[in-house]
């Protein structure tokens, strides 16, 4: 496996470019972090360094999909998705679609990508409590919707 | 299509903490040139006269695991002690180091090493009798010329019985240069 700083820098424009033609210049680079993010997260169990462009190309397909899909109604996205095997977190994105952004980036964070409410903390930049709260509203928001 | 520096920089710092990288690394300016750094989560991991990240970083993802990352908050604490330390203002260290990988002995002739006080010398043979091994003074040289963490790890306050500098993996001016900033010279 290279390293994955040599894994960015040789892929990170191409990656860029695909997203910008496929959501747009708007939401490209939120798109962009997303796919290194996830990228970053899978790729010390990647077995060897073959295809890494066209699995980091797949991730940011993914990704663009999962970012034109929040913006699409809610009885569309019931129709669609739910019988593929993407990770969980993927199918948290549409669920948690609508809440405050905080709350929103908590419960994707805990229930999706399994992190501690310390690491929340740093990603939301507050303190550990106060993730633990956004995640645990959040949640009961949502509750309240599905009700 | 360019990413901006504003996005990359977003990126790398995102990375960081989602505690996702195995070892950050960035350069660092100093009056003996631009310095590699590189720490992981256990501590400082390298120190490097050689800025090119490229001859590095095969090296550093066999020891801490492929995810290696630039990211100049990793090693915001080694930069603000080594700042401190150029400044004359700092004579200790106390950062955590990450020592993986390195030999029972290596770790042992280490330690000694960052035992030994600012702005004095020592030699090769003195350390190697500090690990109870007096005759091995040629190894405990190699331990100084492999020394993954110079500076910090203080290998410039180590020179020959008879008191000539001998050598150094970043070039003797580098040496000099270290010892009469300590006033060792």
């Amino acid at each position: 496996m290279p390293p994955f700083e040599h894994f960015y820098l040789e892929h990170r424009s191409e990656v860029l470019r695909l997203l910008r033609r496929r959501v747009g210049p708007e939401r490209a680079e939120d798109a962009f972090q997303e796919t290194f993010l996830r990228a970053l997260q899978a790729y010390r169990r990647l077995e060897h360094g073959h295809h890494l462009r066209a699995w980091v190309l797949t991730i940011a397909g993914n990704v663009a999909i999962d970012t034109l899909r929040r913006t699409r109604p809610q009885s569309e996205l019931a129709e669609t998705g739910a019988d593929d095997d993407r990770p969980a977190f993927e199918e948290l994105a549409p669920l948690t679609d609508g809440l405050p952004p905080k709350e929103r980036a908590a419960v994707v964070l805990r229930y999706g990508y399994d992190l501690s409410y310390d690491q929340i903390a740093a990603v939301l930049g507050s303190s550990e409590e106060a993730a633990r709260q956004a995640a645990s509203t959040g949640v009961r928001r949502l509750r309240r919707r599905s009700q | 299509m360019t990413v901006s520096p504003d996005l990359d920089q977003r990126f790398r710092e995102a990375a960081v903490s989602m505690g996702l990288v195995d070892m950050g690394f960035d350069v660092v300016d100093s009056p003996v040139g631009p310095l590699f750094v590189a720490a992981s989560e256990l501590g400082l991991a390298a120190i490097s006269f050689d800025p090119e990240p490229e001859s590095q970083l095969e090296r550093l993802a066999r020891i801490a695991g492929p995810c290696v990352l630039r990211s100049p908050r990793s090693v915001d604490g080694a930069r603000r002690e080594l700042d401190q330390y150029f400044e004359g203002k700092r004579r200790g260290f106390d950062l955590s180091l990450d020592l993986r990988a390195l030999p029972p002995f290596t770790i042992s002739v280490l330690q000694e090493l960052a035992r030994v006080p600012y702005g004095e010398t020592t030699t090769y043979g003195a350390l190697a009798s500090r690990v109870g091994r007096p005759r091995a003074a040629r190894a405990v040289g190699t331990v100084m010329n492999r020394n993954r963490i110079p500076i910090v790890l203080p290998c410039h306050r180590v020179v020959g019985s008879s008191g000539n500098l001998v050598g150094y993996a970043g070039g003797l001016d580098r040496k000099v240069t270290l010892l009469e900033l300590e006033g060792a010279l």
